[in-house]
């Protein structure tokens, strides 16, 4: 018997042919369903086959996951789901772009934080930076925490991307 | 989507002309539908179309029950055509039941013309956004090109694997616009980009029979699935039935796929299934579940549902299974190919059941059984609901007959007391609860058999949501009859009250009705009443020898309440059979919560 209590967080891969409509479908059946969505992320990856890769952060108690996954499958325009928390090793990115406003000792710092997060700088004035930052959504939060502690912040994520490492390729 | 385009040159035609040919080739014969401004050029179409046959209804709900009546009763898909805007949100409660149930439906729907979508134009509604979460597939048809490909797979979906409703949005200048029509289809039936698992994994029923060999108190457990496979799936469980001896029940959607006569059938389980039925799940040691989805109304309070079992279950919808009750052995796959395959393996494993145990499980379940759960006293004048379904059940037995429902106690009543031998004859809204389901239903499945003995058995409140329908009814001369229990009641609705409410009977009493002899007369059909239980099989065969449509009024024991039953948030072993019951087993404060 699976443990039916404690909520688990996973990172799907879905695979779909990108119709009008799919993400709509997909996000219905989270909403629907009462699932939760931390983070999504979509883009057309495959243009002469009109597919897109969803990337879903979702959580839920293993089999929430399971049932979560079986709806998603059963979706017309779904070709494949992969759990990637579950499966092979995998890598998991994220980017945030976190504009920042400090000056004096307050701006040095956050250039010296940000240096040390290998962030990169995309848009500075005298009193603002606007730092471009990717890693596991871990990281991601701790930059922007740290940010945080030294003046406004404004901040984009993107949500998770991941894929399986190996020689195996996801696309039908 | 993968297009397998056929050697054989497109032809240009109107796009409403080629939805028709589309239609035809996928074997269509008859249409649902209520026109609009949105869909003139179908209707246009089918004007000059000879082979497709339109049932005009007189509501878009309506129009979706007559299709569902029509593809439960053949198995075939059932189509519907309806106008954008209120067309389409009227066609939205009819889709959810389709959904519910499984019933393959193709719901054509009218959309005004592409360049205006998006303007809040005159009868515009967002159909696929709104149809989506009560569909298994939808589309907006945008192009012309894939008009073609769209209506195909529109069909594979609805009736492949667990099936279901598809809308497909048209917005008017596609139906007008020349479109590509290829002879023979555009959509290869083994490139389907849709492939829903049909043939078990020879390793999963292997584990099931390893079980099913261990088994001491068995039962098994069927449900729509059974039904949506087809008759061979019924013939396949009639056979694994008498193969095993095994006690056997049904759900709601299942009835019929055993013959209520096989004295194996335990009767339907559930909410207002029978004593035996319910006893036998909640302390069998082995449960084989094939097509059946362990709905609420089944399984009663989960944590103690069937505690001490081990579990098969076999669906076709992957997601059905350990969606609310964890099983031991899950089979995806057809209900019908599950049994193929689970009848192979025990033969090739020469399964014998343990006869030792069984007799003594076959002991005790007629143990539960001598309990007599579904007996009833007719005294007095008023007749009882329970008689009047019985003695229409006993005076019909010789014909051909289908029967739908509405929902509420004339179902479950129906579902009780009325035998069925075969599926496919039993049209009722099981998940969706649906009332003024019956009738639509009825038209539907009286136009796919036009000699069969069809019935609505019917509450009066029920009948009241969709009576319109009398009309068609009455313009296609459909021999349809119309049997109402009427209590006077929103009969379930009061029983909740009576229960869970302590008899406080708000807004559950049906005011206002109308003289149903008179009602059906104005639709130049025959109307009959029955008031007392001398009336009463005079009026039932007075109804069935009728060659047209007939409405019987069937007046009968108004607080008369539905058992045995289940309370909600009790168990299968906790059932109430009586009245006298009732009062030493008051609803708890979860159950309330319950519906």
């Amino acid at each position: 018997m699976l443990d039916t209590s404690v909520s688990e967080r996973h990172t799907l891969s879905i695979l779909v042919d990108n119709e009008p409509g799919v993400l709509a479908r997909v996000v219905g059946l989270f909403s629907g369903r009462g699932y939760n969505i931390e983070s999504l992320t979509v883009s057309e990856v495959d243009e002469a086959r009109h597919q897109s890769r969803i990337s879903v952060v979702t959580s839920g108690t293993p089999i929430v996951i399971e049932q979560i996954k079986k709806l998603l499958a059963r979706l017309v325009p779904v070709h494949s789901v992969q759990d990637l928390t579950i499966g092979p090793a995998h890598v998991e990115r994220e980017l945030a772009l976190v504009k920042t406003m400090n000056t004096g000792n307050k701006r040095v710092e956050a250039l010296r934080v940000a240096d040390s997060f290998r962030a990169r700088t995309l848009d500075s004035t005298l009193n603002s930076f606007v730092f471009e930052v990717t890693g596991n959504s871990s990281k991601v939060t701790a930059f922007i925490e740290l940010m945080s502690s030294l003046g406004d912040v404004e901040v984009a994520r993107t949500g998770v991307c991941g894929m399986t490492r190996g020689n195996k390729i996801d696309m039908s | 989507m993968n297009m397998e385009q056929t050697k054989s040159v497109p032809q240009m035609m109107e796009g409403a002309e080629l939805i028709l040919k589309v239609l035809e080739d996928q074997g269509v014969e008859v249409i649902f539908g209520y026109p609009g401004g949105a869909v003139l050029p179908i209707y246009d179409a089918l004007f000059r179309n000879n082979s497709i046959r339109h049932i005009l209804v007189r509501h878009e709900q309506a129009a979706v029950h007559a299709a569902e009546g029509y593809a439960r009763s053949t198995g075939k898909v059932g189509v519907v055509l309806v106008t954008s805007g209120p067309g389409a949100t009227n066609a939205v409660t009819g889709l959810t039941d389709a959904m519910m149930d499984s019933v393959p439906i193709v719901c054509l729907t009218g959309q005004v013309p592409s360049h205006l979508i998006g303007t809040d134009a005159f009868q515009e509604a967002d159909t696929s956004g709104i149809t989506r979460p009560c569909t298994k597939h939808n589309y907006l048809c945008k192009s012309s090109a894939s008009l073609q490909a769209n209506v195909e797979e529109a069909f594979h979906v609805a009736r492949s694997g667990r099936p279901g409703p598809v809308v497909i949005d048209l917005p008017k200048d596609v139906q007008l616009l020349d479109a590509p029509f290829v002879e023979g289809g555009v959509l290869n039936a083994n490139k389907q980009r849709y492939q829903p698992r049909i043939k078990p994994a020879a390793e999963q029923v292997k584990k099931a029979v390893k079980l099913m060999k261990k088994a001491k108190q068995p039962i098994i457990y069927g449900g729509g699935g059974l039904v949506n496979s087809g008759p061979e799936a019924s013939e396949k469980l009639r056979e694994l039935v008498a193969l095993t001896g095994w006690p056997s029940t049904l759900t709601l959607m299942g009835l019929g796929a055993l013959s209520a006569d096989d004295p194996h059938f335990l009767g339907m389980l559930g909410m207002h299934g029978t004593y035996e039925a319910n006893m036998a799940m909640h302390q069998c040691d082995f449960m084989l579940n094939i097509g059946a989805r362990f709905d609420d109304r089944v399984t009663g309070r989960l944590n103690a549902f069937s505690p001490s079992s081990v579990k098969v279950h076999a669906d076709i919808d992957p997601s059905s299974i350990g969606k609310v009750v964890q099983v031991d052995v899950g089979i995806i796959g057809d209900a019908g190919a599950v049994l193929d395959a689970l009848l192979a393996e025990l033969k090739k494993e020469s399964f014998a059941p343990n006869a030792k145990a069984l007799s003594g499980w076959w002991k005790q379940i007629n143990e539960w059984r001598a309990r007599d759960c579904l007996k009833f006293v007719q005294s007095g004048q008023v007749i009882k609901p329970q008689n009047a379904v019985k003695r229409l059940y006993e005076l019909s037995r010789e014909r051909d007959i289908y029967i739908t429902t509405e929902v509420g106690q004339h179902q479950m009543w129906a579902a009780q007391y009325f035998g069925f031998h075969q599926p496919n004859r039993w049209m009722t809204s099981g998940g969706l609860g649906t009332m003024g389901y019956g009738l639509p239903s009825a038209v539907g499945t009286q136009i796919a058999h036009p000699e069969a003995t069809v019935i609505d058995i019917s509450g009066e409140a029920s009948f009241l949501m969709n009576m319109q329908e009398l009309s068609t009814i009455a313009q296609y001369r459909l021999p349809v009859k119309v049997f109402i229990l009427n209590n006077e009641w929103m009969g379930m609705v009061r029983q909740w009250q009576e229960l869970n409410h302590g008899s406080r009977y708000s807004e559950s009493y049906s005011a206002s009705l109308p003289d149903f002899v008179k009602l059906a007369e104005t639709f130049g059909m025959k109307g009959l009443r029955a008031s007392n239980i001398d009336q009463l099989d005079d009026v039932i065969t007075a109804m069935l020898d009728s060659d047209g449509p007939v409405i019987a009024d069937i007046c009968i024991e108004k607080e008369e309440n539905c058992f045995p039953m289940i309370p909600s948030g009790a168990a299968h072993n906790e059932m109430i059979l009586s009245a006298a019951d009732e009062a030493s087993n008051p609803v708890s404060d979860e159950g309330k919560l319950l519906v």
